[in-house]
């Protein structure tokens, strides 16, 4: 990895420990998240990798015992995400998040994606009818939909309501994007439509995704982390990772030998 | 051991369903027995108090004649000392639940605190009529009013509501919150936007559980020295001169449905059953109805909640 040809950073783990009460979760991490690229983190379940994920918006701080160490760089500001001083709803309003299972509100369509602008205040009926249907765009979901913005979001299918939930994320602009594992409760062409939306989104905004599938990784990442009982064992260019890997750990996880 | 033969699998079967069977019989009585004797309770009143169904009975206030006395004074007084109830134990016990849920830390304090509010739905509602007549009565001064009756029922149904309230936010999926604090709302933004409203059909339940509850309650408002006899109206309510007018009603004294049933039976005159029963019905008719707009609410707000 040469120093010179590497993007900007949007963020960086430095040193980054994690506790569940006593129970140590990571250990050590160091990573770049370069701007405007998507990085994968793989590995087997209980590796740390959602764990890790769920630092970069301190949603662990939502419950008791959860303990950091160590820092999250973010740039361009230079800001440390994990200070104690650092408000987490400051850092989640600068880093968005798409879950494991889609979590639409029990709300009309339109709320869902307003939300994120109400909860900043924003409640001028036009800057909202814009930006909503600007975040609907952009999670290509906006045709599907525009014409009934004042349904009830679970009634969507499953993969609509994933990329409703992406289009509640980008509403706000966020810096950073953060999907844990966003196809797993989807069926293939949903996947797809998921796969293509992240490819298509990164022009815009940092990504950093979870994902159990490999294919998924290779097709979508343009950095890869493997991570392993809570340490990260390899990071590269996916297309690296993938084709040379240099821990034999994570050559046996990628062709299937493990995991 | 050997296999089973056929004719071996068949008795074990037909052992089992014959248990099967017999539970089920006794499950059958057991409910049709809890059930008829509510029956025949109801059958048993409006059959009695039959004779008093009419307008009058509903307009006229108490009376020394038996076929003139009538329920007016008592189903008002029932109805505004519910509303003082509604109005002080609703804000109180869903803002405790919300807390209790949503903001308090697991701690010991609050542990404590928690094995207390289940303590305090079990205290004999008696003993809560005593402290309202030395706190409410005396010490603050509110006399034997309906605020007072409102007020000592609504501490009465406080872990009701509370309890309620708790058990419909524990319901709502901890990704509904996740998703909310992820885009960066405050503890406050999520209970407003998404907690509330998503407990609502369970707060509501709750809280007519509660109401249903407190208005058959008796010990408690003769504690507080309710009257017995009253043959006149409290001013409508948020009709009097403002501001102070406003609340005139509160401070009025009142009756209460249980308490004119039970002046009516303990009087000599066999006449006065038939008010009794005519007046229980009533009371009962008014849970029932409760009952029945509780599960209606909860089934039409459910409707447009799901995750």
């Amino acid at each position: 990895m040469q120093i010179h040809d590497n993007p900007p950073l949007k963020a960086e783990a430095r040193n980054l420990n994690f506790y569940y009460g006593e129970a140590k979760a990571l250990k050590n991490i160091n990573m770049p998240i370069y701007d405007k690229k998507v990085t994968a983190l793989i590995g087997p379940s209980g590796c740390g990798k959602s764990t890790y994920l769920r630092s970069f918006n301190r949603m662990h701080d939502l419950y008791p015992g959860n303990r950091y160490e160590g820092e999250i760089r973010f740039f361009p500001d230079n800001t440390n995400l994990l200070a104690p001083e650092v408000d987490p709803i400051e850092v989640r309003m600068r880093v968005g998040m798409v879950f494991q299972k889609p979590n639409p509100f029990p709300k009309s369509i339109f709320e869902n994606v307003a939300y994120g602008l109400r909860v900043r205040g924003e409640n001028n009926k036009r800057v909202l009818d814009d930006k909503v249907e600007n975040a609907l765009r952009g999670a290509a979901i906006w045709e599907e939909v525009k014409d009934r913005l004042q349904e009830q979001a679970p009634n969507l299918s499953g993969g609509q309501q994933q990329r409703l939930c992406i289009a509640r994320a980008l509403a706000t602009d966020p810096e950073l994007l953060l999907f844990d594992e966003p196809t797993s409760a989807l069926d293939p062409i949903a996947t797809a439509a998921i796969e293509e939306l992240v490819h298509e989104l990164k022009k815009r905004v940092t990504i950093l995704i979870v994902t159990h599938n490999m294919q998924q990784a290779a097709r979508v990442s343009d950095y890869t982390a493997y991570m392993f009982l809570g340490e990260m064992l390899e990071f590269g260019k996916t297309d690296e990772i993938f084709i040379k890997p240099k821990d034999k750990r994570t050559e046996d996880y990628i062709t299937g030998r493990m995991g | 051991m050997q296999p089973l033969t056929t004719e071996q699998i068949r008795a074990v079967i037909a052992r089992g369903k014959l248990r099967d069977n017999l539970f089920k019989a006794l499950g059958i009585f057991c409910l049709a027995f809890a059930l008829l004797v509510i029956v025949a309770l109801i059958a048993d009143m409006a059959i009695k108090g039959s004779e008093r169904f009419t307008l009058d009975f509903f307009m006229n206030f108490a009376s020394r004649r038996a076929t003139q006395a009538g329920i007016l004074s008592a189903w008002v007084g029932s109805l505004l000392v519910m509303l003082v109830t509604a109005l002080a134990a609703v804000p109180l016990g869903v803002a405790a639940g919300l807390y209790l849920e949503e903001y308090a830390k697991r701690n010991w304090l609050t542990h404590i605190i928690e094995v207390n509010i289940s303590n305090l739905a079990a205290v004999p509602s008696i003993v809560y009529g005593l402290l309202a007549l030395g706190i409410f009565v005396y010490q603050f001064g509110f006399g034997q009013s309906i605020l007072s009756a409102g007020l000592t029922l609504a501490l009465l149904i406080l872990p009701i509501i509370i309890v309620s309230t708790r058990e419909a936010i524990r319901a709502i999926p901890a990704m509904i919150r996740e998703g909310s604090m992820a885009v960066g709302a405050t503890r406050w933004q999520t209970c407003r936007y998404h907690i509330i409203p998503y407990a609502m059909p369970g707060i509501l339940t709750g809280v007519i559980i509660g109401l249903a509850r407190a208005i058959g309650e008796t010990a408690p408002i003769i504690t507080i020295g309710a009257l017995t006899f009253i043959a006149f109206l409290p001013p409508a309510p948020f009709t009097g001169e403002p501001p102070a007018g406003l609340f005139d009603w509160v401070f009025a004294p009142f009756t209460v449905m249980p308490i004119q049933i039970f002046n009516w039976t303990s009087r000599p005159d066999p006449a006065f059953e038939v008010n009794a029963a005519a007046a229980g019905f009533v009371l009962m008719a008014m849970v029932l109805s409760m009952n029945a707009v509780a599960i209606y609410l909860r089934y039409k707000m459910r409707k447009n909640i799901k995750w």
